[in-house]
């Protein structure tokens, strides 16, 4: 099927710009996870990127919070943007006929000085009909089913984010522009992500502004997938179409992949991602050698080159990666039962200036941080 | 001592602030709340300046700065010292990636761990002998194209299970002298330089050196046990001055 944007907010989707532009991405990140389950306004993550406002140039901006929709726990929360009004029917039929729409809303959001052309945002919290996926698939798969095919489909309609008790809120402008076009301080989450884009490499559109995100994956990415092509056509032949003309989407795909269909644990999806060289892997135990070579072997096209430092949101916690030669700064702070992750230490400083402590992670090896277990 | 309070400003105006004060005379000053702001020092060419940094400046710190002294007493973040001339930077704790790049002159001292690509591309000439020391740990590509100065890896002021140094050290060194206060396998070492142990006259070298960085940082460590060291020097100076003769 043809799309036709033209004459939109979105550039034509059939360009991948990997292979057209370059990037010299000069991206800023920032994340943290309250272990303790304890929720705090956005208005903290917007003060600790605005810090970083000079690693962006306000051409996108966005954050995913966590524990955000405590009322609608159990749904899935899907975020919409729309540029096309007739977009808007199109997509409520779909989610009609495939789901049942608990509630429904506009997502409050106010054109400011900065921001005055933007598309228009819903969102849906919707479960899905056991007799829907049935025993074939689960409520996960179809969900990933209905929102890459609105993506794909729909002319003029994007899911921005569709996980549980979470959700993702971007834009083009600088962050803190963002945060107050949605007023981010209304929301309270216990692990939040931010990102300032530096878009040289693909469009500064609102759907290429960074969390990516799909079920309750986010991921802010600074750097750049030069192996962009071979992950796009791994990824695509497992059923992820990609649509944002960027090259971050796919890491979220693949790390849907990796843990949720091929169960493969955080540590070995992140080494799937950054895998050691061959000459560590030949200097390994003969055990952990042969363990290395069967995912470099098996996952070889989701291996991702070039420069990144990455921050992955997810129900559970926070993971942090950085390519296997650091090409991306990366640091994480400790306070109490609170984590934080960003591109500088003085970021995390600006919102908690007593760590613990401090430390760069090695290159290729992640951080992985679990929030507590839920009390009952 | 002139203070300046630098919470909540913008780092092109605490930058200008600071240039007025050297400007109108000022010998020593002292900044607060620093939280990030860029370019702190970069460009400044009065050697008898001291400023005395409290909170954790940003990016590029002395960049191409050539005289004075930064005190910093907290951390710092990536590319301090990039391209300086002259001067000196002392960091009372860690600092980030690609410290000292292309630096021709000057000192840096920092306390605790740096990050990746720390060293990289310092030169020297005559009498322009730039000289890192750093009292902690280093990631990969420590020194890496190296063509002179001296840079010093100590590994004494962070205990931690962490190699003194990370994989490809060395790598493409053309000139100039690191030593490290441990050995490092050959694996990790770039294949441009080789490794020695300390002479006489190394010692003669160093000695002023880490009795300097200890006093500027105010601590005392158990460094002065020179067989302890290794020392890698490029075992041509000119690897690939024949390139294109052939």
């Amino acid at each position: 099927m043809s799309i036709s944007k033209e004459n939109s907010l979105f550039p034509d989707p059939r360009v991948r710009s990997p292979y057209n532009e370059r990037d010299s991405a000069a991206c800023g990140l920032i994340g943290f996870i309250n272990k303790d389950r304890q929720r705090v306004s956005g208005e903290v993550i917007r003060k600790a990127i605005t810090n970083q406002h000079d690693r962006g140039n306000g051409l996108g901006g966005g954050f995913a919070g966590y524990g955000i929709y405590p009322q609608f726990k159990d749904l899935y929360a899907l975020h919409l943007m729309y540029d096309k009004d007739n977009a808007i029917s199109e997509v409520e039929d779909i989610l009609r006929k495939n789901l049942s729409v608990v509630h429904q809303e506009i997502i409050p959001h106010k054109a400011t000085k900065a921001i005055h052309s933007h598309p228009f945002f819903k969102r849906y919290f919707v479960d899905v009909p056991l007799a829907a996926h049935g025993d074939r698939h689960t409520p996960d798969d179809y969900m990933v089913k209905i929102v890459l095919g609105i993506n794909e489909k729909i002319d003029g309609a994007f899911v921005i984010s569709s996980g549980k008790n979470m959700g993702a809120f971007k834009g083009v402008g600088f962050p803190e522009e963002i945060a107050d076009f949605f007023g981010l301080e209304q929301y309270e989450g216990y692990i939040w992500t931010a990102h300032n884009r530096f878009p040289t490499n693909t469009p500064g559109w609102w759907g290429g502004a960074h969390p990516f995100s799909i079920l309750d994956w986010s991921i802010v990415h600074n750097g750049e997938i030069s192996s962009y092509g071979i992950n796009f056509r791994f990824i695509d032949t497992h059923g992820y179409p990609c649509t944002m003309m960027t090259d971050t989407e796919v890491v979220t795909y693949i790390m849907d992949f990796l843990v949720r269909k091929h169960k493969l644990s955080f540590v070995d999806a992140c080494s799937v991602m950054a895998p050691p060289f061959w000459k560590d892997i030949d200097a390994m135990p003969e055990e952990k050698r042969h363990k290395f070579r069967l995912l470099r072997a098996t996952y070889g096209s989701a291996s991702l080159n070039g420069p990144f430092a990455f921050l992955f949101g997810f129900n559970g916690g926070l993971i942090a990666l950085n390519d296997r030669v650091k090409l991306r700064p990366l640091v994480v702070g400790r306070k109490g039962k609170t984590v934080y992750i960003a591109s500088e230490e003085a970021s995390i400083r600006e919102i908690c200036p007593g760590l613990d402590s401090i430390h760069a992670p090695h290159a290729g090896q992640p951080t992985i941080e679990y929030l507590d277990e839920e009390k009952k | 001592m002139k203070l300046i309070n630098a919470k909540g400003v913008y780092y092109k105006q605490l930058n200008e602030m600071i240039r007025a004060e050297i400007r109108s005379g000022t010998k020593e000053i002292k900044v607060t709340n620093v939280v990030g702001q860029r370019y702190i020092g970069g460009g400044l060419e009065d050697g008898d300046v001291k400023i005395h940094i409290e909170g954790v400046p940003g990016e590029d710190l002395a960049a191409f700065m050539d005289g004075p002294t930064l005190n910093v007493r907290n951390n710092a973040q990536d590319g301090v010292g990039n391209t300086m001339n002259s001067g000196k930077i002392i960091v009372h704790g860690m600092a980030g990636d690609v410290i000292g790049y292309g630096m021709r002159g000057g000192k840096i001292y920092i306390r605790d761990d740096v990050g990746y690509r720390v060293g990289i591309h310092m030169k020297g000439y005559l009498d322009k002998v730039p000289v890192m020391v750093i009292g902690g740990r280093a990631g990969d590509f420590f020194g890496e194209y190296m063509a002179g100065g001296i840079v010093v890896l100590l590994g004494a002021t962070t205990n931690n299970s962490k190699p003194i140094v990370g994989d490809y050290c060395a790598a493409g060194m053309h000139g100039g002298t690191i030593y490290i206060r441990e050995e490092v396998e050959d694996r990790f070492l770039g294949k441009e330089v080789k490794k020695f142990s300390l002479e006489k006259k190394d010692e003669k070298l160093l000695t002023p050196i880490l009795n300097e960085f200890l006093s500027d940082l105010d601590i005392s460590l158990d460094i002065f046990d020179f067989s302890r060291y290794i020392k890698l020097i490029p075992v041509s100076s000119r690897p690939y001055g024949r390139m294109y003769v052939y």
